[in-house]
């Protein structure tokens, strides 16, 4: 269960995030979307206590972030492909990490193995490709075995089959009854992913609800989320005859 | 998902035991580390074999000759303790430290622990060895010092602490500045670069500098009789120089702890 309640962040006179309020709930794979720039990852990273918010709170399983008592074990979290260092191998890496939260050593290859990555886990995790660090990201998040799982955009780099694999992953993760977060912008993705979704544009809410009650809104999930955030959206290409005109 | 052997969760909380297992495994799993001290360490008695054969006058500080390589060694450990925090910030790895472990002056803790403990070692390692090979490649019937004579064994324990402490202050910087160049370039310029340019210009000042509390206070078995007058007179006592650099050290540590916690990571 992730609880955001009026979350703001701003930086100098941007608003970033504007009073956002939203429950995650356990069971569903929920999805986050909005434009580039919409405050996605600063709604991640204040989840994570990474950044702090200027205003309002969030709270994970009942707690701020920064009172877990053991946060791995409760929250795993992929924010960017590459969160290490490129000169330590897979599994000194996650070695680290898991003795951070007493994880037992031998949870570093079961989740290498989930992840695929059991062949590689000696080799510098600076050589791995965008792929392979995706999959080394995922891992870190797994490592904990967590009941709350957060993701910023799980599937950049990954190929067609590896996109599947964290497909049904998450789904399989989300019927266990773990509470499952993901961002993303591909909207055809969540389609096939989430249960829910969480909208935003320009850092504010703008709707929380379910895929198929957002597709039901129009011809198709991509157009209801055109029309949701047409107004929102912060970086957008001219277009020819927009241009020539 | 596998079989899950992390799901029963063990009493308490993370602490500091937990964050500091975590560093040490960061620092000894990377090939830099193991590099970056080796040659620390060669330098450090390479130095000292140097001088020692080239000493041809048995009136000089003697122990003080055989550590002259401590203060150029002093100069990896600095940067060795900026890279540990910097290099956090340059691969993104800090997120991951500040989600496992989110009670920040934790961190920075653990991290001061576990790389102090570590430099301790390997400094009090290359001043002994420097000690012993500077005094063990005199000529000229020159008889080497021994540590029962009256300061040398403080000059040599000492001399291996300063490696702990000017680590400290790199590790402290590295997290004041978290750009590895930047922080680099401060620790040089400040402790190498401007200490030399104040020690020229105002003996007083120059004596609370880290590297003249090293070569003149830290390393000698009596700083107050160095030489020349001009020197001798402003010098800080071993003791004195310690509780100085011991202060930069803390100095840097609490700054960059507090900003540490107070930015966004």
């Amino acid at each position: 269960m992730i609880e955001a309640r009026n979350l703001t962040k701003r930086y100098g006179p941007t608003v970033a995030v504007d009073a956002l309020s939203f429950d995650v709930r356990p069971g569903s794979v929920t999805g986050f979307l909005g434009p580039n720039g919409s405050g996605k990852s600063t709604t991640m990273r204040m989840i994570l206590g990474l950044d702090r918010p200027s205003a309002g709170q969030v709270r994970v399983g009942g707690r701020r972030y920064h009172d877990l008592r053991w946060p791995l074990r409760e929250v795993g979290a992929l924010l960017e492909a590459r969160s290490f260092h490129p000169g330590r191998s897979a599994r000194s890496h996650l070695a680290a990490l898991a003795a951070s939260n007493a994880i037992p050593a031998s949870r570093v290859d079961e989740v290498l193995a989930t992840v695929g990555l059991d062949g590689a886990g000696r080799r510098r995790a600076g050589k791995f490709s965008l792929g392979m660090a995706q999959r080394l990201g995922v891992a870190t998040a797994l490592l904990g075995d967590p009941a709350v799982l957060l993701l910023d955009e799980p599937v950049n780099g990954l190929d067609p089959e590896g996109v599947r694999w964290i497909r049904d992953l998450l789904r399989s993760l989300a019927a266990q009854g773990r509470t499952v977060f993901i961002s993303s912008h591909l909207i055809s993705e969540m389609a096939l992913t989430a249960d829910r979704l969480v909208v935003i544009g320009r850092g504010r809410l703008l709707a929380d609800t379910t895929v198929a009650e957002l597709s039901a809104r129009s011809a198709s999930l991509e157009d209801a989320f055109f029309q949701l955030t047409s107004g929102s959206v912060e970086y957008r290409a001219t277009r020819s005859e927009e241009r020539a005109s | 998902m596998t079989a899950t052997t992390a799901t029963r969760e063990p009493r308490g909380r993370y602490g500091l035991a937990q964050a500091a297992k975590m560093e040490w495994i960061k620092l000894r799993s990377l090939r830099s580390t193991w590099w970056t001290l080796a040659i620390a360490v060669a330098g450090t008695i390479g130095i000292g074999v140097a001088v020692g054969l080239n000493t041809r006058n048995a009136s000089g500080d003697l122990t003080n000759n055989a550590l002259a390589g401590v203060v150029p060694g002093l100069l990896l450990a600095g940067v060795l303790g900026v890279l540990t925090m910097t290099s956090e910030y340059s691969s993104g790895m800090i997120r991951a430290t500040l989600a496992a472990t989110p009670r920040r002056p934790l961190v920075i803790a653990a991290k001061a622990v576990v790389f102090g403990v570590v430099m301790l070692a390997i400094g009090e390692i290359a001043a002994f060895l420097s000690f012993f090979a500077g005094g063990a490649t005199l000529r000229h019937g020159i008889a080497a010092p021994t540590l029962g004579q009256p300061g040398v064994l403080r000059a040599v324990l000492l001399s291996g602490l300063s490696f702990c402490l000017i680590g400290l202050i790199g590790l402290g910087l590295g997290a004041i500045i978290r750009h590895s160049a930047a922080a680099i370039a401060v620790l040089v310029g400040g402790v190498y670069v401007a200490a030399t340019f104040v020690a020229n210009i105002a003996h007083s000042v120059g004596a609370y500098t880290p590297i003249i509390i090293v070569g003149n206070s830290l390393s000698t078995t009596n700083p107050v009789t160095c030489g020349s007058s001009a020197c001798g007179d402003h010098l800080l006592s071993a003791w004195a120089g310690l509780g100085v650099l011991c202060l930069y050290a803390a100095l840097a540590l609490a700054v960059g702890g507090w900003l540490l916690a107070r930015r966004d990571a």
